[in-house]
């Protein structure tokens, strides 16, 4: 941080403008007449927060920002400065080990950061001086030095790719370390390069670091001695990332545009902001309120002193005389003071234990998750991962869930199935790979085929309009050789042959093009090769790559072939196709596209142009123009692409299967019987989505479906906004209004009676509700919007944006009651959603890590979602909410005797026990059982919660930590604070307790009750306790047993560094005296009556003992749709 | 308890891993809790009756005021111990509980003249800044009042011997407080330098002019009066009578008690007792844990029928037997 403050310090002007100037090689160019080498930062990557110098200033500085340290620290502080009753160890030892095993924590932390930048800025690169390469550290890259790269290594800063060993000019990265993404990625070298780098002049012109990985834009100057300078466009293509790893090219050479801090992979090292559990909001709120006591005990301990001491003779008895010093202070002074003594005195009800116990628990408790092997998936050889451990009691209270279609709810694993050209139906079920079979798809009865041109111009679209690559088999098929050849050579089996590309649909499209017989052999040199039936290889020549985005939703490249046509190929979502083909072509298509969402595949359409001369030139002209721009450049591009794709021909479409997942149907079951509001939100088309749903279970035969999508709007002629303002009208009418009222008990499974809706919306009638016109009641559509979806028991939205499915996740969050949300993705176009929502799971899918990065939890599969949620949810909840009550318990059980004593010693602030019993308390005797209760509780089994979803309902709603359980703790604290103080007071009334008539003192006193609160506090959670493993016999009689050594040892032993030995031999004395026995057993014994006694009433209305038993009907598929189950569904990435 | 550097990522298959341990796994159910109760009610009971029993046995007398003569009219049974008792007197004040020197009291002369903290305020010094010994509010404070009791026997008062000694506590006798070694063979050298605080009207070493031993820091009153009360309404132990003809007890008989009264109570509206107590295991006569053990044990039967005719009549037992 400073670093980069200090660069923009002295970096001066040049970081000023937007663009930066690098001279490739930093030699002079011609062009600029005085060659002043500018500054950038140096190539050192600091990832570490701390160095040794400043650990300790600026650690203390972060740790004592938190609010709870810095409550504690005022606390120690007023115990040094004012004379207060206990001294300043008490709360100073606690705050010391918290404050020092943090910081130990954080200094390990930052060891291992420092360790491992050092070892990526000594890591020895190859930097071009004079030609040869000269071996250096990593961090002394400078901007515009040229360095070589061989295979796979990771490239040391961002570079711009100047040469390739390979010879088609590119080279293949994988950015597994950066986005997760392990497929290779194609990068280009600048075009029209010089092959001698030493001679080169160049200068880069380029964008300032921005953390995009995605996004660059420069332009690179060639300055030769005879011609003009040459001008070539940079874009993201060029570029290769810090981090990144070079693949399948033998050697690289690239000149360094940001180094060190400013790439961009440094720039992206920023943590995501932080989520906060409402468990901890119900902690802050009991605070609150454990501050008000505090405050007030406080305040009447003051008020009742000198109440008090204004009566006759007892200000100043003369047996306890004041110090001058006391008699000199103001009345006031002397009250505050007075007033911070009571604070300090009862300031252990707020624990500092208490957050170090949470934050232990939550940390180690998280290892559960990932330890858990039924999260493991084989296939991927990976189990759950825990990216934030401190949502883990969030899991247990998650009302809605949204779910992404594509990779989550169904495998993202494509299989081509069917197309159709034409307007005939073909399916790819035959083996054969050069017979163009016709079948009968599952309705159709076509016989016919389409004309053979048009079935070749089908396939040859296929193979050519795409961005796959064939995976190379060895190094030593680099140079291509063996591909080169085809016609000669027997190709590999087509199984065997890899194909890599950034979406699986493209890969099954090219696999479903190679079953027909026409297969793709490799894009060389600009040339892309297929081989037709007559096992020919036809040549094209790739002229450009119109890329794939989600706003267009299609792609398109444009090739020139053998004979000099000018093609343009273009496969895109039937929606964003279909107005660009000539309409009359449209219908025939239109019904088998319709047909194969209906059953579930994703549907793509295919069409081509022929471009004349002028028009290729025209659009050739126009992108290359784009390309160059610096400023806008996506924006001109798209303009472009978007004249470009117009009055195309519609050749076909194709159907793409896409499985459910595992046991989607009964997760989703299990997440609507366990309470949750189950969502789908996908960019797919609404038939597809649909048909997931039903196969999901989320929609079922008696399901009413309300829909709210361009078609119903504008199926009635009018406009979009009347029918806006009906339809919301109808539905809330309907699914509100009518609704029973009482629904929330019932469980779905068993209440067919209701009428059940689910509800579809798609993402234009999605932007109408949330933004429509100025003249409508904006608010007053959102929250009709709302209560329809509300009351829905599913809800589908498809056609959606990335931004529109967060901005749904937050209106249900910012909803009434801000219901808990769990947003579960796998794509990059879920990262928002994920982020926006309180939990967000990603789904370790193949769309590439973006999700994993960006979630709280990722698990491999969706089925693991259930017993995350059911199981461990609920048990983490459990635990954490009875660890917070607990503590809030404890702490006052364990103070409010110490208040009363008050009473009873004229409020002069006399603790009731030792010091050291008061820093112990919570730090030794009864932390443990507690930690180790809310780490291994299970009031009910795994398996039972797995069983029975019902079961997550008992505890929605934060229902454990509303206010009604928090007032039972604390009437029980208040209850047994009383019997300790007042039980042991009687006794007292005589405090010879000895048989050889010696009488016991104030500390004997204190010490007997705190001996019955540990006991009590302790057995308390005994019987709280209903898993007893061998773990929480250990902590429980090991706490137990540790206080009594505790006792003996701390009062058998003359301390030298105390200044009165005050327990010396008090506990042995105590415990030599029967009565003392006697009246400890008794305290127990009543303080724990109630709550045995509630536990056994209680329990026969508890929801668990009948229900355990009894299991929810099976929750199998039902047979209606086990079709679908089998055969379903699929959408695009790209529709995504 | 790390997963180990496997081949695969897949967790390790422990039971403590997947939350499988073998956990014994108790419900509270009727089939326990009513007989648990009735147990724990007969028990307490038994104990209750027994403590109050003692309680009863025991004898105490109480003397207030200046009344100097009793009648006891029965047999006192021995050994019988001598108290005197203080009302709103507050011991444990915490300015006054701090105000004493713990290194002083274990016999340390260095800290007769040097104390850190000021820890004996006010009583540190006197007027022309002499060190007090033993310092402190406590020990200013000792009470003074001084006892004899008489039994009047045909007229004739007969002492009653009350011995001063096992009333503290061993530990403190013994080990916790020592007095400083003798200088020049003499105990009152020790302390040349300190003078005696300000309320006492002889030095430390002259506390207890019958017994040489019993001066100083390890005079017995001196420890019995440092060990703070809990309360201020307190007893504390004065001697025991265990000698001579009183060995087994005070007769029934008229008894003088002689007080030598010097300690005032007045100012702080305080009360001045004296309690004559036999003791039994229990400690001194007290009721109240007689009579809680039975309140609570009687409470427990009582809780337990009541659970018995709901469970009874309910039939909620019926799944709990086999838990």
């Amino acid at each position: 941080m400073l670093r980069r403050r200090l660069n923009r310090l002295f970096g001066g002007d040049e970081k000023r403008v937007d663009s930066r100037t690098i001279y490739v090689g930093n030699r002079p160019c011609p062009a600029t007449e005085t060659f002043i080498p500018p500054k950038f930062c140096d190539n050192r990557i600091v990832s570490s927060k701390y160095t040794i110098w400043n650990f300790l200033p600026k650690n203390l500085f972060e740790q004592f920002r938190r609010i709870a340290n810095f409550y504690f620290l005022i606390i120690f502080l007023v115990q040094v400065i004012v004379d207060t009753p206990t001294s300043p160890v008490t709360s100073g030892l606690p705050l010391f080990f918290v404050i020092t095993v943090t910081a130990i924590k954080q200094g390990y932390e930052d060891w291992l950061r420092h360790k491992a930048d050092s070892e990526v800025n000594k890591y020895p690169v190859r930097v071009l001086e004079d030609g040869q390469p000269a071996r250096k550290d990593s961090e002394k890259i400078k901007v515009g030095d040229i360095v070589e790269v061989v295979e796979d290594e990771t490239f040391p800063c961002d570079l711009i790719l100047l040469q390739s060993s390979r010879d088609d000019d590119t080279c293949f990265v994988t950015t597994a370390s950066l986005d997760g993404e392990s497929n290779h990625k194609t990068h280009y070298t600048v075009p029209d390069m010089e092959k001698d780098l030493q001679s080169l002049s160049a200068t880069i012109e380029c964008e300032q670091p921005q953390p995009d990985l995605y996004k660059f834009v420069g332009r690179m100057h060639i300055y030769k001695p005879e011609h003009d300078p040459a001008v070539r466009s940079l874009g993201p293509e060029n570029l290769l990332l810090k981090g990144a790893t070079l693949k399948n090219t033998k050697k690289i050479y690239g000149v360094a545009v940001y180094t060190g801090m400013e790439t961009k992979m440094a720039l992206n090292y920023q943590g995501k902001s932080q989520k906060r559990s409402a468990v901890e909001k119900s902690i802050n709120a009991f605070l609150l309120v454990y501050l008000c006591i505090l405050i007030s005990k406080a305040v009447v301990c003051t008020t009742l002193k000198y109440v008090w001491q204004s009566q006759d003779g007892q200000d100043e008895p003369w047996y306890n005389q004041k110090t001058e010093k006391e008699k000199g202070t103001i009345l006031y002074v002397k009250m505050f003071t007075d007033f911070l003594s009571f604070m300090v005195l009862f300031n252990f009800i707020i624990p500092v234990s208490m957050y170090v116990t949470v934050e232990m628990q939550k940390f180690l408790g998280s290892f559960f998750i990932t330890w858990d092997r039924d999260f493991f998936d084989p296939e991927i050889e990976e189990g759950a991962l825990v990216n934030t451990s401190d949502l883990n009691e969030e899991l247990g209270q998650v009302e809605y869930v949204f779910t992404d279609k594509t990779g989550t709810l169904t495998q993202n694993n494509m299989e081509f199935i069917e197309c159709c050209i034409d307007g005939f139906q073909y399916t790819a079920f035959s083996s054969e790979l050069d017979s163009f079979c016709v079948t009968d798809g599952p309705v159709s009865t076509f016989q016919e085929k389409a004309g053979r041109e048009k079935e070749e111009l089908f396939l040859r679209a296929l193979c050519l309009c795409h961005t796959v690559q064939v995976k190379e088999a060895g190094p030593d098929e680099l140079g291509g050789d063996q591909v080169d050849g085809p016609a000669s050579e027997p190709l590999r089996p087509a199984e065997q042959r890899g194909f890599i590309a950034s979406s699986p649909d493209e890969v099954a499209l090219v696999k479903g093009a190679m079953r027909y017989g026409f297969t793709f052999l490799g894009l060389e040199s600009k040339t892309m090769k297929i081989k037709n039936w007559q096992n020919d290889v036809e040549e094209y020549e790739l002229l450009h790559v119109l890329n794939f985005d989600p706003v267009r939703r299609r792609m398109s490249v444009i090739v020139r072939s053998k004979s000099g046509d000018t093609l343009l190929f273009c496969k895109g979502a039937d929606s964003s196709i279909f107005p660009r083909v000539r309409p009359e072509e449209v219908e025939r298509i239109r019904m088998h596209v319709q047909r194969s969402a209906t059953e579930g595949y994703r549907t793509l359409c295919v069409a081509y142009k022929r471009l004349s001369v002028d028009e290729y030139a025209a659009a050739d002209a126009g992108l290359r123009e784009a390309r160059l721009a610096l400023q806008d450049r996506e924006e001109k591009l798209m303009a472009v692409y978007n004249q470009v794709e117009t009055a195309m021909s519609l050749i076909g479409a194709t159907a793409v299967e896409d499985r459910l997942q595992e046991e989607a149907a009964q997760t989703m079951e299990a997440l609507q019987g366990a309470g949750m509001k189950v969502w789908v939100l996908t960019g797919d088309k609404m038939e597809t989505a649909k048909s997931t749903c039903y196969a999901c279970r989320l929609f079922r035969r008696s399901t009413e479906l309300l829909e709210l999508t361009v078609r119903t709007l504008e199926s009635g002629g009018r406009r979009r906004e009347e029918m806006l303002h009906d339809l919301l009208f109808d539905f809330h009418r309907k699914a509100v209004q009518d609704a029973p009222p009482a629904r929330a008990g019932v469980n779905r499974s068993w209440s067919s009676a209701n009428p059940e809706y689910g509800f579809i919306v798609d993402g234009a009638a999605l932007a109408l509700v949330m933004n429509p016109s100025p003249d409508t009641n904006c608010s007053r559509y959102r929250s009709l919007f709302l209560q329809i979806c509300q009351n829905c028991t599913a809800v589908l939205c498809c056609r959606m944006a990335p931004l529109q499915k967060a901005q749904i996740v937050k209106m249900v969050k910012n909803s009434k009651g801000s219901p808990i949300t769990l947003s579960i993705g796998d794509g990059a176009n879920d990262v928002s959603m994920i982020l926006e929502a309180h939990v967000g799971i990603g789904v370790k899918g193949k769309e590439g890590r973006q999700a994993v990065r960006n979630s709280d939890y990722a698990i491999p599969k969706l089925k693991h979602l259930r017993k995350l949620l059911l199981a461990h949810g609920h048990l983490y909840y459990i635990r954490i909410a009875h660890l917070v009550q607990y503590f809030f318990y404890k702490n006052l059980c364990f103070i409010l005797p110490q208040f009363l004593y008050q009473f009873f010693c004229g409020c002069s602030q006399q603790p009731l026990y030792d010091a050291a019993y008061l820093t112990m308390y919570n730090i030794c005797f009864t932390s443990m059982p507690i930690l180790a209760y809310s780490l291994l509780e299970q009031q009910i089994a795994i398996e039972v919660l797995l069983d029975n979803a019902t079961l997550y309902r008992d505890i929605a709603k934060n229902a454990m930590l509303r206010w009604g359980p928090f007032l039972y703790w604390t009437v029980l604290a208040v209850f047994q604070g009383l019997i300790f103080f007042f039980g042991v007071k009687y006794l007292f009334s005589n405090p010879a307790l000895q048989d050889n008539g010696q009488v016991f003192g104030n500390w004997s006193y204190g010490t007997i009750v705190f001996t019955v609160l540990v006991f009590t506090v302790t057995l308390k959670l005994a019987l709280d306790t209903r898993h007893w493993t061998w773990i929480n016999h250990f902590v429980i009689w090991g706490s137990l047993a540790f206080y009594v050594v505790f006792s003996f040892f701390w009062g058998g032993i003359i301390w030298p560094f105390l200044k009165q030995q005050r327990l010396y031999f008090v506990f042995f004395n105590m415990l030599s005296s029967v009565s003392a026995w006697l009246v400890i057993i008794l305290l127990i014994v009543l303080s724990l009556l109630p709550d045995i006694l509630l536990g056994v009433l209680r329990k026969p209305r508890g929801p668990h003992t009948q229900q355990m038993r009894r299991c929810l009907p099976s929750s199998g598929t039902s047979t209606i749709f086990v079709l679908s189950q089998t055969t379903s569904t699929h959408s695009f990435s790209w529709s995504d | 308890m790390k997963a180990g550097p496997s081949r695969t990522n897949r967790p390790d298959n422990t039971a403590f891993t997947q939350q499988r341990l073998p956990a014994w796994q108790p419900i509270l159910s009727a089939g326990i809790v009513i007989p648990g109760f009735t147990l724990i009610g007969l028990a307490f009971i038994g104990v209750g009756v027994a403590l109050f029993v003692t309680s009863q046995k025991i004898t105490d007398l109480e003397v207030r005021g200046k009344r100097d003569t009793h009648a006891v009219l029965f047999f006192f049974q021995g050994p019988v111990f001598f108290y005197y008792g203080l009302t709103s007197y507050y011991q444990n004040f915490r300015t006054y509980g701090v105000s004493k020197d713990g290194y002083q009291l274990s016999g340390d002369t260095y800290y007769f003249n040097v104390r850190a903290w000021y820890s004996c305020a006010p009583y540190q010094y006197d007027s022309n800044n002499n060190p007090i010994v033993p310092c402190g509010s406590i020990a200013n404070s000792m009470f003074s009042d001084t006892f004899q009791l008489y039994q009047v026997v045909n007229g004739m008062k007969k002492q009653v011997p009350l011995d001063g000694k096992g009333i503290a506590w061993w530990t403190d006798y013994n080990i916790k407080y020592s007095n400083p070694a003798l200088v020049n063979g003499s105990f009152a050298n020790a302390f040349s330098g300190t003078v005696k605080p300000v309320n006492w009207s002889k030095p430390v070493y002259e506390l207890d002019p019958t017994d040489q031993a019993n001066n100083g820091f390890l005079n017995q009153n001196f420890l019995v009066w440092m060990r703070q009360a809990a309360l201020p309404k307190f007893q504390k132990l004065y001697g025991r009578i265990a000698e001579g003809d009183y060995a087994q007890g005070l007769p029934a008989g008229n008894y003088t008690l002689l007080i030598n009264y010097s300690y005032p109570v007045i100012s702080f509206g305080g009360t001045k007792k004296v309690v004559l107590s036999n003791v039994s295991w229990m400690g001194g006569k007290n009721q109240f844990l007689g009579i809680a053990y039975l309140v609570i044990g009687s409470l427990c039967i009582v809780m337990a029928m009541v659970m018995l005719i709901i469970y009874a009549k309910y039939k909620f037992t019926d799944d709990d037997e086999d838990m």
